[in-house]
């Protein structure tokens, strides 16, 4: 009788070079200047590209086998999720605000990312370094469709989250991150890695994904749980893929260096801003909170962000140009970009509310400098207006950064009394800015920026013409359902009403 | 001195790998929060397979780790029967 004897298994390091090194080929019908056209068009010098490696050591066979399993967890949780009323079994229905701020916002740029990905695996002439690409670019898509597909079971019960696709092309809060992807996209290759690899993925998602989905589980949204989980798993081969891609461009050429620090400075202060939401999201928006936003800072941007530039000081680089104005506007941020989303609540397709005096107290001990000083008592003007049946609407619109697109809601990093802003001109026209940082990073490529698709000159431009009305019905917003406070709302009526009838049986 | 760490998802599955983290990683400081443990070490940490098979009483490829992640800090090295994070500061 024959035994079954198991075939050897080749050795780690053995099979990632079978099965990624060795698929690579010099090229002889074309040179490879032509093949890769923009390998040195940014300036980025890399010698010897067999040096990069995915410090993992994953190959598309096992990427294959561990993604499906992570797809067939995923599915099995969201089935159950539907058939057990998932969607109410939320503490509450303002829950679901943070919800479709990451369906318009976030869940778009999962897709950008994924096409950006497809084109930096193609662009990039190394082998380890396309396969890396052309797993991430898979895992991108994975994580929109995922997002969509689980937070579809909320669209058949509530309002906002019906028109994510037109609203991350046309909304005013959404252009924030799909700016922060067109400009990455429209980048060259390295630069994109690093945009995305070191930005986005290092910094942006360990602040979003971790604390948000702790925080989901805290609100009983098991849907949410399980796409960020699902999503996450493949952050880890991200960060260290952006973190590869810093080291090997410094690694290859010290001429690299001065590119690399100025990226680093830019794409820091670019996801910086899109953490704006972020910090409304986890301050105000959970109403079982896991974590400030403070704190979430406290382990993931000075913790861990401190101890990668610590690690990259033998290279030579230093910790980005915004770093301290970044700190000194943790304890603000969200309460100030909280603020302006009340007050333009009738433009946003989630509700938003005053915060009550419990939630107030949370914010007290969380934020003990800043909080009782600068914003209570602006909540509190605010509760006034809204009691006395005359709540608050701003009707003026802010100016917009050129760069980041955030409305200017934020104050000088050293005096939170006095609003924020920059003006420059370039050739004749007068452009705004948020803070410094941003005016720097349009100073730097001017030509890029003032190509900007920016929400609030579309409203007054022709077809539109200011036209409130007509512009919510191109941003697909319904008035009354979709925007406005949460108190009154029907999101609220309608989640008290179902939970009821899920307890009794009347 | 800078601290490593490892986020893995609170499950059935991560228990046998979390205690054999501990016990390779004495150092190290377990954090559990909702839906997920933290583990942060200075310096370096080791995920070593023996352990885990050990604890698990099955084969266990280290690549499976995949599944169960939620983020890491540090420089990754991996081979068959170590994953180590670790930063040079």
């Amino acid at each position: 009788m024959d035994m079954k004897v198991a075939k050897k298994k080749l050795p780690l390091k053995e099979k990632y070079q079978y099965l990624t090194r060795d698929l690579g080929w010099e090229t002889t019908y074309q040179q490879q200047e032509k093949i890769f056209p923009y390998a040195e068009y940014e300036g980025i010098k890399i010698h010897d590209w067999s040096q990069w490696e995915d410090p993992f050591r994953l190959t598309m066979d096992a990427y294959w086998k561990y993604q499906a399993e992570k797809e067939r967890k995923f599915y099995a949780i969201i089935d159950a999720h539907a058939q057990n009323n998932g969607h109410l079994h939320i503490t509450d229905a303002r829950y679901l605000s943070a919800l479709k701020i990451f369906l318009q916002a976030i869940s778009p740029g999962e897709f950008a990312a994924h096409k950006g990905f497809a084109r930096a695996g193609r662009e990039l002439p190394g082998i380890g370094t396309q396969v890396a690409c052309q797993m991430q670019a898979l895992d991108e898509m994975r994580h929109a469709q995922t997002q969509i597909h689980a937070l579809s079971n909320y669209n058949r019960y509530y309002n906002g989250f019906h028109a994510f696709a037109d609203q991350r092309d046309r909304i005013w809060y959404t252009s924030v991150a799909r700016s922060f992807f067109d400009d990455a996209m429209s980048a060259g290759p390295f630069e994109f890695m690093l945009a995305i690899g070191f930005s986005f993925e290092y910094v942006l998602t360990n602040l979003l994904f971790v604390p948000f989905m702790s925080g989901a589980a805290y609100n009983g949204d098991m849907a949410t749980v399980t796409f960020g989980f699902s999503a996450q798993s493949d952050e880890a081969r991200h960060m260290t893929l952006g973190l590869e891609c810093i080291k090997f461009m410094l690694e290859q050429d010290p001429d690299n260096l001065a590119l690399v620090q100025r990226w680093i400075d830019k794409w820091f202060w670019r996801g910086f801003r899109v953490l704006g939401l972020v910090s409304t999201m986890m301050d105000y928006m959970l109403p079982k909170r896991v974590m400030s936003w403070r704190e979430a800072w406290e382990v993931y941007g000075v913790e861990n962000g401190g101890a990668l530039f610590r690690d990259l000081a033998r290279y030579g680089i230093r910790p980005p140009q915004g770093w301290d104005d970044a700190e000194k506007a943790i304890d603000h941020m969200s309460h100030q970009f909280m603020l302006g989303l009340y007050q333009w609540s009738f433009g946003t397709s989630f509700h938003s509310w005053i915060p009550s005096d419990e939630d107030m107290a949370w914010l007290s001990a969380k934020y003990p400098t800043t909080f009782d000083k600068y914003y209570r008592p602006r909540w509190n003007h605010l509760r006034k207006l809204a009691e006395a049946g005359t709540p608050f609407m701003n009707t003026g619109l802010a100016k917009l950064c050129q760069t980041c697109q955030l409305p200017s809601v934020f104050t000088e990093p050293d005096d939170p009394t006095m609003s924020c802003h920059r003006e420059g001109r370039y050739l004749g026209e007068i452009y705004h800015f948020c803070s410094d940082h941003c005016q720097t990073i349009f100073n730097d490529e001017p030509e890029k920026y003032i190509q900007s698709w920016l929400p609030m000159p579309s409203l007054f431009q022709d077809p539109l013409n200011g036209d409130v009305g007509a512009w919510m019905q191109w941003v697909s917003l319904l008035n009354g359902k979709d925007n406005g406070d949460f108190v009154g709302s029907e999101d609220e009526a309608n989640f008290q009403l179902w939970r009821g009838l899920a307890t009794k049986n009347q | 001195m800078s601290n490593v760490f490892i986020v893995l998802q609170a499950n059935e599955e991560t228990r046998a790998l979390v205690e054999a983290i501990q016990l390779d990683n004495p150092h190290a400081v377990v954090v559990r929060q909702p839906a997920m443990i933290k583990i942060d070490a200075p310096d370096r940490l080791e995920v070593r397979r023996a352990t885990i098979e050990e604890l698990l009483g099955r084969s266990f490829d280290l690549q499976e780790l995949h599944i169960n992640l939620v983020t890491l800090a540090g420089h990754v090295n991996e081979d068959d029967d170590t994953l180590t994070l670790s930063w040079n500061s």
